[in-house]
């Protein structure tokens, strides 16, 4: 039997087949986060204790270590692979057309995955060098043996302490958007690419998708919101 | 109908191409969009100008050959239709009409609105056939079973009549509707199935070779293929492709 001649590492479906699979362990990746976010809907002192020991379980959980170590791979490797791809898809079509009317065979969306990835990268650097770097390695309060993330989270987005923080919340829910964008394509389209595509399945698969796409994003959105909101 | 036809004019596979523009007056809507072609094309001939070339053989929509990028879409306005078949009362009067090339990488432009689509025939030469014997002395066909079910979805398939459409509507120019029809409709009868490991393999490889971009899932070439081509031919051969590598020796 012949192998693929290219190696099936760097066959164009290969490289789709990447990107499905690191996008869709990104969404668990979501899940968790979200779960841990709606946490600091709980601004007071137990919600406080509660969510550092949270957040301290977090980073020392050898478990939880593998899991965030396979989503700094995923990332890694949706993004370099997301490049490669998209560099390829540009070159080719070496000259574009005159007029092209794309809005009346596809969603923005599936035609833009490029462009919204690209800004969830600069969220994505952005929002570790705000919490995950400040946790790891920024000077943080201890409180009650534990670092004190609840009020890092607090004051970032209270207008009172952090100056930027209209700002900081407006870019958070741009974010969020582009992310429901990017998902709104990309969950049921990751399934395509890797042959799930099934009559009974497929129309679950994208009503799944749809719906993931509105509540994950306005789930992230909304906390900054009434953070923002209550400490004004 | 009056019409402003703004058409792509371009001498050769290296020269820098343009639009052209031209007026059209008394076109009729019964008339096809190459009927119009061949009004235009005429007026050029007697003024002792150049004509358009573009391509056109069957004119009913089966040999695929027909390839104009027309508005913004391929094939045009319509659904389901090649540009052969698709009528000018499909415009308004007094309508700019752009008419330009399919445009690929791996379709390079030979004159005006012609293209090369060669590598279309390299990928069925990679794999898109069953090695059978033609012999006079093969099996009837029909003393095989065949589940009603797999014989409508193989032909299907089989309808992709290879005119290039998806690839030039494609953001991405990615031949993927193509080549997963061609491959589905030898993997889903037994005929096919027999090589259909080896097939996808090569296939998938020569489509790469000839410089198609990768797909995206944005559905626009099932929108706009004429044969309604569906993308769970796409889906089928990214799971024949994973499963045949998985297990090629
Ligand atoms: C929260 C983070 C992210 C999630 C959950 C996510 C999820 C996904 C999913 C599920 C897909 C569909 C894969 C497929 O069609 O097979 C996708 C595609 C894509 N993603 Fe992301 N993504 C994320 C971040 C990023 C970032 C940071 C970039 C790049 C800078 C990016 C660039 C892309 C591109 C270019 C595609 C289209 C690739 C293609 O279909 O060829 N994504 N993403
Ligand atoms: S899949 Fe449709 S658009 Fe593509 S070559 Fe075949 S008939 Fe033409
Ligand atoms: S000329 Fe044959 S399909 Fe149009």
């Amino acid at each position: 039997m012949t192998m693929s001649k290219t190696g099936i590492l760097k066959s164009s479906l290969s490289k789709k087949y990447v990107m499905a699979f690191t996008g869709l362990f990104l969404c668990i990746f979501l899940v968790g986060h979200l779960i841990g976010n709606v946490q600091l809907f709980s601004t007071g002192p137990e919600g406080q204790a509660a969510f550092n020991s949270y957040a301290e379980f977090m980073t020392s959980n050898p478990l939880i270590k593998l899991m965030s170590y396979l989503t700094y791979a995923s990332v890694l490797f949706h993004v370099v692979d997301g490049f490669v791809l998209t560099i390829k898809n540009r070159k080719a079509r070496p000259v574009n057309y005159v007029v092209e009317k794309g809005n009346l065979n596809s969603s923005w969306a599936s035609r833009n995955m490029a462009l919204l990835g690209t800004i969830l990268l600069v969220f994505i650097v952005t929002h570790m060098q705000h919490f995950w770097w400040t946790m790891h390695f920024g000077d943080i309060i201890m409180v009650d043996g534990v670092k004190d993330l609840h009020t890092v989270v607090m004051d970032f987005f209270n207008p009172t302490v952090n100056r930027l923080a209209a700002v900081m919340t407006g870019l958070y829910v741009f974010a969020m958007i582009s992310m429901g964008f990017h998902l709104n394509h990309g969950f049921q389209s990751a399934f395509q690419s890797l042959g799930l595509n099934h009559p009974k399945y497929t129309p679950m698969i994208q009503f799944v998708g749809k719906a993931f796409s509105v509540i994950v994003p306005a789930g992230f959105a909304s906390l900054p919101i009434y953070l923002f909101l209550i400490q004004s | 109908m009056n019409i402003t036809l703004k058409v792509w004019r371009q001498k050769g596979p290296s020269s820098v191409g343009a639009m052209e523009t031209h007026q059209m007056t008394e076109v009729s809507g019964d008339m096809s969009f190459l009927e119009m072609m061949d009004v235009l094309n005429d007026r050029l001939v007697r003024e002792g100008k150049e004509p358009f070339a573009f391509d056109h053989d069957c004119r009913e929509g089966i040999c695929g050959t027909c390839s104009m990028f027309i508005n913004g879409e391929a094939h045009g306005p319509g659904r389901n239709v090649t540009t052969c078949q698709l009528h000018m009362r499909s415009f308004k009067d007094g309508e700019t009409i752009h008419v330009e090339p399919w445009r690929s990488a791996a379709f390079p432009i030979i004159k005006d609105l012609t293209v090369d689509r060669s590598s279309f025939d390299r990928i069925i030469q990679a794999g898109g056939y069953v090695s059978v014997n033609t012999s006079g002395a093969t099996q009837d066909a029909n003393s095989i079973p065949i589940p009603k079910h797999d014989a409508d979805e193989a032909f299907d398939s089989a309808t992709c009549i290879g005119c290039g459409a998806c690839v030039a509507t494609c953001k991405n120019s990615s031949a993927m509707l193509f080549v997963s029809a061609k491959v589905s409709q030898l993997s889903l009868l037994p005929q096919g199935k027999a090589e259909s490991n080896e097939r996808v393999l090569r296939m998938v490889d020569q489509m790469d070779l000839e410089g198609f971009g990768n797909c995206t899932n944005t559905g626009a070439c099932e929108v706009e293929c004429p044969k309604g081509i569906s993308l769970t031919n796409i889906a089928r051969m990214n799971r024949e492709f994973l499963s045949s590598n998985l297990t090629s020796k």
